[in-house]
């Protein structure tokens, strides 16, 4: 396992604020800076379900070796109110080495803050902003933070030239002087962190959230058709889409639901573009007949789901794992279809780019599970690789023989589909079960052996091995799947430099299950732990009940929303190791 | 139609029909509307391939598997949306949308409010006969509110749904009405909302001769609408708001250009879209 951030050689720095005091810009600003000083980072959000007014907090990690996970505590936390501070104090854990900057403007630090034992200094935020004609409190708190971590200045003043170019010459110099007076002030503050500027990284990187990463993994294999309804946490890879489509000579249609937006892409696949809507488990559920449809009429379609807290409307601005059951299980009938789950914020790259290629290869619809953490967590990541997949689309060109059958048993199940414009290959695209020229059918005979088609073209294909990441060589292993296999990686880097060897799991292909493939990842394991963020260990039952594993297994699993940390689950492995 | 393919030369109406031999029942008015179909894209020449019939479930959203077109028979109210998204990316194709009043106005009718204001150069044959013809005989948004069925005895109680009305108020671009029982008529019909840009709505009374005996008795009601076809909006909310529902013809023409997608132009690959996310 390579090296990773830890606590000791990471800094993670929380700025909060009531919407609309630019915790957000300073936040995104801060690893925009970092980046450019050579820092491996990740930015997380928060923020309550209200459009303007409600809280905010920016949190971020950076160090010198790639961040595939938030920290266990904040070393800085900076606050330019303390604005509904109660609703998300749970959300920045702090300790005796934390060092809590507030403004003595906004009255005492709260006890929920203060409880925690962190060093508290004063910074009169506020009263310095008015001292610079248009200084705002976020740039004099951008200031402290520079201040304190050593990041260099001239990275700092460009990316603020940068971010501030279109708000004028007179902005940009009030944001200058604001975060200088803020430099100066974190002079008088003793802060002992890490040196992260010396040891820069020199590789290309990429700043990039999982949206859009999953958004270029979609176009880069061969999207160029969306319709999707608005959802948070999946707007703004939509809206990614949207623009970005548009420069390839594709295009992203708003649809007026999300029953809509699936039938709009599996008419468009149907049509020979390949097509892909993202959504969040409402609209997943909504989706779900004509997810059967595209099962049946055998049409490639990729649905991106970036998961929140469920069920019914829950948590739509944070992240969970629990759509997993409604990704596999979710259809009605016997409906085998492919289930993805990217393992980072740069795997959603490959992850969509893969679920694509199988989805036109083997003509079948693909769940790629992602979520709001991966999604809407920005990321400083070592540029992903080119993937050249093969995903060509079996088609029927134009007729040469008179008896084509679009659902012909041939060998594998996969049978070739005709286009429309395609002379003399003419059929119906039909749910209703049929025979093989596609034509309605209820009679046993068709029934079966067109399940055991669909069934074979999923099961028989040779999926390699991108079905899983595999790290390691301990007889422990642990399970992790999506955005929980970074908190684990971490932990796992933290027990191996003690001298403790786990193997670390982590499917991307989640169906269908690879029994075979599972017992060959877990070959030699006494006992494996799967880790995962939902209430009713979603993916430990599906393992024990799907996968066959080999060994006996455990689980650790809890609800969002709040993120795994490393730190807790060093604890926890420990503990079941020694169980 | 704003994307024409070349005309065939010496096609027939028979060219369009598969060789499948339709569930409906022995006297139904949908072969007619079958027939008529088949007969527009005669008129018109189209290539088979070219075509594509895409429907939801049904009796008359059967009509795919007995035509010799592309076809598509989809999940039950959803056909609109799934023909929205064929033509938007191919609009090279001439797209048909078939199918009855539950389908299209129940479980499928905000898929129809947003067709119509969406405006896609589609052309929606709604087979309206007043009933669930296929679940054997219950109440559709368009039926009578005393008819008496098993699901609802004694009748809804609830006013009919006026199609036309709401296909105008939310903006489809040419609203007529054609009978079954005058598949000549019915195809002109057909032919004028293919040739017309924009989202075509024809709703063509189909008689249920197995759960509507009573519509038996349409083919004495319908008569050809008494005035010309009018591009005034106004107008036109006036005829269908006060018309008894069995006027035939084209009552509404507009000139609204269709919603389209710039699909041109975007010469990128996706390559060129790594530079926004390099530090």
């Amino acid at each position: 396992m390579g090296a990773k951030a830890d606590q000791t050689n990471s800094l993670s720095i929380a700025l909060t604020g009531s919407g609309g005091a630019g915790v957000i810009t300073a936040g995104n600003m801060l690893l925009e800076a970092a980046a450019k000083a050579g820092c491996y980072g990740l930015f997380a959000r928060s923020s309550g379900p209200q459009i303007r007014g409600g809280e905010a907090a920016a949190m971020v990690r950076l160090a010198n070796e790639p961040v595939v996970a938030p920290g266990d505590v904040f070393d800085i936390l900076i606050a330019i109110d303390w604005h509904n501070i109660d609703r998300f104090a749970v959300e920045l854990p702090l300790s005796t080495v934390s060092l809590v900057i507030a403004d003595p403007s906004q009255g005492a630090v709260p006890e929920v803050i203060a409880a925690r034992g962190a060093r508290i200094a004063e910074l009169p935020l506020r009263d310095l902003a008015k001292t610079v004609a248009k200084g705002r409190p976020n740039m004099i708190a951008l200031g402290a933070v520079a201040g304190l971590i050593g990041l260099p200045g001239e990275v700092a003043d460009d990316v603020m030239a940068r971010t501030l170019k279109k708000r004028g010459d007179e902005a940009l110099a009030a944001s200058r002087d604001a975060f200088a007076l803020g430099v100066e002030a974190a002079g008088a503050m003793s802060f002992d962190g890490p040196d992260l500027w010396t040891r820069a990284a020199t590789r290309e990187r990429w700043i990039i959230n999982g949206n859009e990463a999953a958004g270029l993994g979609a176009v880069r294999g061969g999207v160029r058709f969306v319709a999707a309804y608005p959802i948070t946490p999946a707007t703004d890879l939509l809206e990614w889409m949207a623009l970005n489509l548009q420069r390839l000579g594709g295009a992203l249609v708003q649809a007026e639901d999300e029953l809509a937006s699936i039938n709009m892409i599996i008419g468009a696949s149907y049509g020979g573009t390949p097509a892909l809507t993202a959504t969040s488990g409402p609209g997943l559920a909504l989706m779900s007949e004509s997810l059967g449809l595209a099962v049946a009429a055998e049409v490639p379609v990729v649905v991106v789901d970036v998961m929140r807290g469920g069920p019914s409307t829950g948590i739509p601005t944070k992240s969970e794992q629990s759509d997993l059951n409604i990704a596999l299980f979710g259809l009605h009938g016997d409906a085998p279809h492919l289930v993805l789950a990217p393992t980072s914020i740069s795997d959603c790259v490959f992850t969509t780019q893969w679920a694509v290629s199988l989805a036109e290869t083997l003509q079948s619809p693909a769940i790629v599970l992602s979520d709001q953490l991966l999604g809407q967590t920005r990321a400083i990541v070592d540029r992903p690789a080119d993937i050249a997949f093969v995903s060509q689309r079996v088609t029927a060109e134009a007729a040469t023989v008179e008896d084509f059958r679009r659902y012909g048993l041939a060998a594998g199940g996969i049978s070739a589909m005709a286009i429309p414009g395609s002379p003399g290959r003419q059929y119906t695209a039909d749910g209703l079960e049929h025979d093989e020229s596609g034509l309605p059918s209820s009679r046993a005979g068709d029934h079966v052996s067109q399940l055991d088609k669909r069934a074979a073209k999923l099961d028989g294909f040779d999926y390699g091995n991108h079905w899983a990441e595999i790290e390691g060589d301990g007889r422990l292993a642990v399970v992790a799947w999506g955005s929980s296999t970074g908190a684990v990686r971490e932990a796992l880097a933290r027990l191996g430099s003690r001298g403790h060897e786990f193997r670390l799991v982590s499917p991307r292909l989640l169906s269908p299950p690879p029994p075979a493939r599972w017992a060959e990842a877990l070959e030699g394991v006494e006992r494996a732990l799967v880790v995962e963020l939902n209430h009713s260990a979603q993916f430990y039952r599906y393992l024990k009940g799907y996968c066959d594993p080999p060994c006996p297994v455990d689980v650790y699993h809890r609800p969002g929303p709040l993120p795994l940390r490393a730190g807790e689950l060093v604890a926890e492995i420990e503990k079941w190791s020694r169980s | 139609m704003t994307s024409s393919p070349a005309p065939m030369p010496g096609l027939t109406a028979r060219d369009y029909k598969s060789e499948v031999k339709p569930v409906w029942c022995p006297g139904c008015g949908d072969y007619s509307v079958l027939l008529a179909i088949t007969k527009a894209l005669a008129e018109l020449k189209l290539p088979p391939e070219k075509v594509s019939v895409i429907s939801g479930i049904g009796c008359s959203s059967r009509m795919p598997a007995y035509m010799n077109s592309y076809g598509f028979h989809g999940v039950h109210g959803r056909a609109v949306a799934l023909a929205t998204g064929l033509k938007l990316s191919r609009p090279d194709l001439t797209v048909l949308v078939t199918g009855g009043d539950g389908d299209g106005f129940s479980i499928g009718g905000n898929h129809f409010l947003h067709a119509c204001r969406r405006n896609v150069d589609l052309t929606y044959i709604v087979m309206d006969n007043r009933v669930y013809g296929m679940t054997k005989g219950q109440p559709s948004p368009t039926t009578e509110p005393d008819w008496d069925s098993a699901l609802s005895p004694g009748g809804t109680g609830l006013r009919p749904f006026n199609p036309l009305v709401i296909a105008l108020a939310s903006g489809a671009n040419f609203i007529a009405r054609g009978f079954s029982g005058d598949s000549n008529g019915t195809a002109r019909l057909i032919v004028e909302a293919i040739k017309t840009p924009g989202f075509s709505f024809v709703e063509i009374l189909s008689p249920c001769i197995t759960f509507r005996q009573d519509q038996r008795g349409w083919k004495k009601i319908v008569r050809p609408a008494p005035v010309d076809p009018t591009e005034d909006i106004g107008r036109a909310a006036r005829r269908l708001m006060t018309d008894d529902g069995f006027n035939l013809g084209i009552l509404y023409v507009g000139g609204r250009e269709p919603y389209r997608l710039q699909l041109e132009g975007g010469e990128r690959e996706p390559a060129e879209l790594e530079s926004q996310f390099v530090v």
